[in-house]
């Protein structure tokens, strides 16, 4: 027996116990994803999923899933099947040839030179300034 | 602004009526909690109904402040007869069509009261209003939603909301049953009044019923359910009470 929960595709019941039919229409909800923005200017992210019978419910439903417990100025809803995702057996294209570091963020380090220059310029770090004097 | 002996009087009993009006309506939705229809829409009621009790417990606070007794008590140790609430919030919460459609109508009024209550010469109740107005708006924004999606969605969800609409509207004209004192609160300022607040409801309802191509009762057979305010209450009443407060009777002194 075929089923939407993978446990019980996974049971292996038999075909002739089901008698249920598929679902109409009407009774079927899609799925919305959830993306969350913070600060008004900031970037939506994605946070997760509601079920609903349309856009409007959905961001009901959004509101209180991941509206509820954090700052929030504003949601977007859409249509999970409006998503296009590439395939995870692409998955090489993402990767990097090794010495091809410098292509990274996370290889640039810059901080100990700010710091150098600060010194130097005898600049006080006003975010160390703040976190002392907290 | 310095109120009369007589004034406060006539404020708190307006308090009281709001107070409870949220807190049985927050009790009884509560009882969906882990019944909902999905687990998303579960979440939204259960959060709606402890705002509400959360705005009861805000409002018997300045109560408490006016010489009452303590929030728990006020909430907890009184009998039916004390209560002011309309008849319409103890109602059971039904079928889910009953308690959307309850919703519906309730949070439309709670809306505007709280509203008018934004600008009260009565500071406190003000100030609340203020403060809770985006949890209030976001009630009526839900129970809006959902009215017009079943009220359009299927011929069966169509039918079940005219009919839910039907059976709920006189109990629903019951929560603008009027106090003794209306014009003492218009003449201070404190609030405009039940009749102003129905108008207004009425408006309000009307555009969502349309958008929703739902019918309003017919004028004549409109039968306004009162009592509440002045502590006389349907059946459906005492026993909530007796289960709200089960476990605070236990020991009504102990600390949590």
């Amino acid at each position: 027996m075929k089923s939407y929960d993978p446990r019980i595709t996974r049971a292996k019941l038999p075909d002739a116990e089901d008698k249920s039919e598929p679902l109409k229409k009407m009774d079927e909800w899609e799925t919305y994803e959830v993306f969350h923005q913070k600060k008004r200017g900031e970037q939506h992210v994605h946070v997760g999923v509601v079920h609903a019978p349309n856009p409007e419910i959905a961001l009901i439903f959004a509101k209180e899933q991941y509206g509820r417990r954090r700052i929030t100025a504003n949601l977007w809803v859409v249509k999970s099947s409006c998503i296009h995702a590439t395939d995870y057996e692409d998955q090489d294209i993402f990767a990097t040839v090794p010495e091809k570091t410098y292509r990274e963020a996370s290889d640039y380090y810059v901080m100990d030179r700010i710091r150098k220059y600060q010194k130097e310029h005898s600049i006080q770090d006003r975010k160390e300034l703040r976190r002392k004097n907290k | 602004m310095n109120y009369s002996k007589k004034e406060i009087e006539i404020i708190k009993e307006l308090l009281f009526k709001i107070a409870d009006d949220q807190l049985i309506i927050g009790h009884r939705n509560s009882e969906w909690t882990g019944l909902g229809p999905i687990i998303e829409e579960d979440i939204a009621f259960s959060s709606i109904a402890q705002d509400k009790i959360g705005h009861a417990q805000a409002i018997y606070n300045i109560l408490h402040e006016l010489g009452e007794a303590d929030a728990d008590t006020l909430g907890f140790l009184r009998n039916a007869n004390e209560f002011r609430n309309c008849h319409f919030v103890e109602y059971p919460i039904g079928e889910y069509d009953f308690s959307l459609m309850r919703n519906f109508l309730y949070n439309n009024a709670e809306l505007i009261r709280f509203e008018m209550l934004s600008g009260s010469s009565f500071e406190p109740i003000a100030k609340l209003a203020k403060k809770i107005k985006g949890e209030i708006k976001y009630h009526v924004m839900h129970a809006d939603t959902w009215i017009k999606q079943l009220g359009k969605a299927t011929e069966e969800s169509h039918d079940r909301m005219q009919k839910t609409l039907n059976g709920s509207f006189n109990l629903a004209l019951g929560i603008f049953e009027p106090g003794e004192y209306e014009e003492a609160l218009r003449t201070t300022k404190v609030f405009n009044g039940e009749r102003v607040l129905f108008d207004s409801w009425l408006s309000s309802i009307e555009k969502i019923l349309e958008d929703s191509t739902l019918k309003l009762p017919d004028r004549s057979t409109w039968n306004q359910v009162y009592g509440g305010r002045r502590g006389a209450h349907s059946d459906y009443l005492q026993p909530l009470l007796d289960e709200m407060a089960e476990v605070f009777r236990i020991d009504p002194t102990t600390e949590w």
